[in-house]
């Protein structure tokens, strides 16, 4: 049998030659067919990104388990082994906290009234969605990660992403049981931002590099090392106040941002739906919009 | 009869072989380690399988297998359709281009070709990749990233020519 298929394939050898030429032109003018169509509508491809996304991420999800089992246990070790240093730092923190308790306690309970004489009508409460990393998309040039929640969770687009330390990102794509989460340190990602301390307004961009830049700073704004850097809001896309990092350096540089959250370690992330206009549309307007300002020539040389 | 039948769905299931390894090499990078700094440098293993394959056995990894795997590559990552399966796309071609200078030689030499084409690969992707962004994107985790890609392929093209060792010598 295997002699017979060697003749066959020897006379069709030219004809499938010429074929195989053919079929490689046709897919290398696909793909860059994919690419400009991609880059001119990034909406054409959203449908197949997602069924793919969606069919792949249960794979993903077995895969990831026995990972992040592993990285657990390579974790717990070395914690052991800086148990009692740990634990004096965190009792030490722990009276500090009890401290600023009282003090939230005391002050949540004067914004209560304060809120009654005004008549203030709190936002609505949030809704969490709590969700698995499954993959990181990791590499040179995109941030992102793969949570086993979609649609069918709750999720939905522009929803906010974040650990326990803070803000990480926002949700780009939603299938049914998967959604991607565009991370704040990637270079599409552009965040409305307010330095904590003076209300200075800023655009927090990520630059692949695991800090992040502050641009749009106005050139009186007061900004020192150690300020605390929010979401402001604008926008629309998150709320106001999500804590995202603190300011790390000042330079020539220009300012930038050191996040609270560790990226090696993001092993589950809040999806929050905060009920507001978190708006499907806004997002990529934002991102493509501001993408060929000046300030990127700097980050190249560096 | 029946054997026939499971003789010829056996090397049918060979026969796709080198096609599933690039598959789900490509699932795989992107499995979180959770190790510090990895998912900065992660290495491009659908880069090595094409160019194993590619020089190996390029009849048991079809152009078209190599466009889709590209399209996963991007879709999984997240990246801007269609750019890894270009770069995969004309690695592929490259390397069957040049089959004749590293074929039968030495592993050395097959390695130093690979570096030539992950070199040229991670300088198409940074280019693709800044044109499609609009700026210049900072070359330095690509470089990494390279670096880290050259530096482990030993490891997989070991594993290839243990899964090559398997197929039939059709070809």
């Amino acid at each position: 049998m295997a002699n017979r298929q060697g003749r066959v394939q020897r006379l069709a050898a030219p004809i499938r030659s010429l074929a195989q030429r053919f079929t490689f032109l046709f897919l290398l003018l696909s793909a860059v067919a994919v690419l400009l169509f991609g880059k001119a509508d990034p909406t054409v491809f959203e449908r197949t990104r997602v069924v793919v996304i969606d069919a792949t991420a249960p794979v993903l999800d077995a895969l990831s388990r026995p990972v992040a089992t592993v990285a657990e246990i390579v974790d717990e070790v070395r914690q052991l082994a800086i148990l009692r240093s740990e634990n004096a730092t965190l009792r030490e923190e722990n009276v500090r906290l009890q401290a600023w308790r009282s003090m939230a306690q005391q002050v949540e309970a004067e914004n209560t009234r304060l809120r009654d004489l005004l008549r203030y009508v709190p936002e609505p409460p949030a809704r969490y969605v709590a969700a698995r990393v499954v993959a990181d998309s990791g590499g040179a040039f995109v941030r992102s990660l793969l949570v086993n929640a979609g649609g069918r969770d709750g999720v939905a687009k522009g929803q906010a992403a974040i650990v326990g330390a803070g803000l990480i990102g926002r949700v780009a794509e939603v299938g049914q049981t998967s959604a991607r989460i565009l991370l704040i340190s990637d270079l599409n990602s552009r965040i409305p931002v307010l330095v904590a301390s003076s209300r200075s307004r800023a655009v927090l961009a990520g630059d692949n590099s695991p800090q992040q830049r502050l641009l749009y700073l106005s050139a009186n704004a007061q900004v020192k090392p150690g300020d605390d850097i929010v979401t402001s809001g604008h926008g629309g896309v998150f709320p106001a106040g999500l804590r995202i990092g603190t300011v790390s350096s000042i330079g020539k540089a220009g300012v930038r941002v050191a996040p609270f959250v560790d990226w090696d370690r993001i092993e589950d992330v809040l999806l929050v739906d905060y009920g507001g206009s978190g708006g499907s549309a806004i997002t990529p307007a934002i991102a493509n919009s501001q993408t060929g300002e000046p300030a990127r020539g700097i980050s190249a040389g560096q | 009869m029946k054997s026939a039948v499971w003789q010829r769905l056996d090397l049918v299931a060979r026969m796709l072989t080198p096609s599933l390894i690039a598959v789900a090499l490509v699932i795989v990078s992107v499995v979180p380690l959770h190790i510090p700094g990895y998912s900065a440098v992660i290495p491009s293993l659908a880069l090595m399988a094409v160019y194993y394959w590619a020089l190996h056995r390029p009849d048991l990894l079809p152009a078209a297998a190599v466009f889709l795997v590209g399209l996963l590559h991007d879709i999984l990552t997240g990246g801007p359709m269609g750019i890894q399966a270009l770069i995969l796309l004309v690695a592929y071609w490259v390397t069957g281009s040049q089959r004749r200078l590293f074929l039968e030689k030495s592993f050395l030499v097959v390695w130093w070709g690979f570096m030539m084409l992950a070199a040229g690969a991670a300088i198409m992707q940074w280019i693709l990749m800044s044109l499609s962004f609009g700026a210049l994107i900072i070359p330095r985790p690509a470089v990494f990233a390279y670096l880290m890609t050259v530096a482990i392929y030993p490891l997989f093209a070991w594993a290839f020519v243990r899964a090559q060792r398997t197929l039939p010598r059709v070809a």
